[in-house]
Formats: structure tokens, sequence, C-alpha cells
């Protein structure tokens, strides 16, 4: 599998609830539909968030990996 | 869209920590593309000034930790017992935990409450003031925030009647 590529990248480490999710909303406001953004964070609490969030919005989470303690999250738009 | 969902909440509390769930949720809620309202009223009110002076007040919160943001783990974890008459009669003493708090917040990471409230607006969360309280607190306009409107019961529950989530706050 090839390695998917982000047209943007958004750090949201050291940020709590509900900041990861905000800045999130705004970055994927300002990509095209089908463009990726990747996220990460240190909020555990955003595993659980990102998922309920791309639910309801209709955006897709491509992935979630975790690698000593920082999240990373692709999400399409939709 | 026709399926939009609709947030309702009324922010009747003005205290620094009974100041961050309606503005945590609203700005949640529209970054869910779901409309929020937040109908400001009693001692919620003054969280549409200007400046924001909310204070948080251990005397009146038994059940609030009493931690320091700075030190060791071990330090940090100290829950220290604050007697009643020493929270309540010590001069300063709401303003020492309301710094502790925005200091602790800082340090987690945790939006300012303006910080909140900005993406609030950003994302178009509407704000609306309950103006029977403004006239008994005796508020102006020019003492809020741009962008705010001004109604009563009627105009809070004519959104409410469609909303799927509605708080007391």
């Amino acid at each position: 599998m090839s390695e998917i590529v982000s047209q943007m990248e958004l750090n949201c480490e050291g940020l709590n609830c509900p900041l990861p999710i905000l800045k999130t909303k705004k970055a994927i406001d300002s990509l095209n539909s089908g463009e990726i953004l990747k996220m990460t964070a240190t909020d555990p609490g955003s595993v659980s968030d990102m998922a309920s969030w791309a639910k309801r919005t209709g955006h897709e989470l491509v992935s979630h990996t975790e690698v000593s303690n920082i999240h990373t999250f692709l999400i399409r738009k939709k | 869209m026709a399926d939009t969902k609709k947030l309702a909440i009324i922010a009747s509390q003005g205290s620094l920590d009974w100041a961050y769930p309606p503005f945590i949720l609203a700005s949640t809620a529209a970054a869910m593309d779901m409309e929020a309202v937040i109908f400001f009223t009693f001692y919620g009110l003054p969280l549409l000034k200007k400046e924001i002076e909310a204070k948080v007040s251990p005397h009146s919160n038994p059940a609030m930790p009493m931690k320091m943001p700075f030190g060791s783990k071990e330090f940090q974890s100290i829950n220290w017992p604050i007697p009643n008459i020493i929270s309540g009669n010590v001069p300063g003493f709401d303003n020492m935990a309301t710094m502790l708090m925005k200091e602790t917040f800082k340090k987690k990471g945790v939006a300012t409450i303006e910080q909140l409230r900005g993406m609030c607006q950003e994302f178009g969360v509407r704000f609306i003031a309950c103006q029977m309280t403004m006239e008994v607190f005796g508020f102006e306009k020019e003492e809020f925030i741009d962008g705010v409107e001004y109604g009563g019961a009627a105009t809070f529950l004519e959104y409410a009647a469609d909303a799927n989530i509605s708080l007391f706050i």
C-alpha cells in the first residue's frame, strides 16, 4: 500500500479538549474536497472525539495511529 | 440543510468554572456542523462583556480540588485541604484560586474563555443576551462584545422548540 500524502499538517500536540476538534474544523474548511489533513494530538480524548466528529460531519477518518502517546489522524475532506 | 442538528444552551452562571461548558459545547457543536445558540441570563450575562472577569470561588465549591500548577508531579498531585474559615474569609483567596486555575488550564493546553468565545463567534454560534437581566443588573449594550442579539424567554424558546439538544447550565 502506498503511503497517503497529506495536503496539510496540523499540530495539536499539548492542546486539550476541545481545541484539537476546533482547529481541525478550521483546517478542514480551508481544504478542497478529497484532500487529506494530517493532525497530530497528545490528548487521549481526541481518539474518541475525532471519531465522533468525523461521524457527525461526514469527513472520512482514514486512519488513526499512535506512537509514544502521539496520535496521528488522517482525515479526508468530504 | 434540512437535517442540521440544533443545540440550545442557557448560560446562567458566570464564574470561571461554569463559564467553560457553554462555550466548549457551543463551539464544538458548530465544529460538528450543528447550529448553536447560547442564551445568556442572570449571572451568565457578564460572559458577554468585552473584558471577561470570571473568577472561581473554592468556598462555594466544596468538591473543587485545590492543587498547585507547579512543582514536582508528586507536589502537583496533592489536594490541599483548605478549611472554609480560610477560603471564605482570607481577602484575595478567590483571586489566588482563580490565578491557580487559569495557570493549570494553560499548562494543560486548555483554551481560555476568551479564545473559546471568539471561536464560537467565528463558527457562527448565536449569542442572545437576556434583555430583562440587562435591565435588572444595569448592563448597557456598549459593555458587550459585537454581534450579540437581544431578546427574552420567547426568543429563546422559539429556537429551542426545534432544538435537538437543550441544556440549562
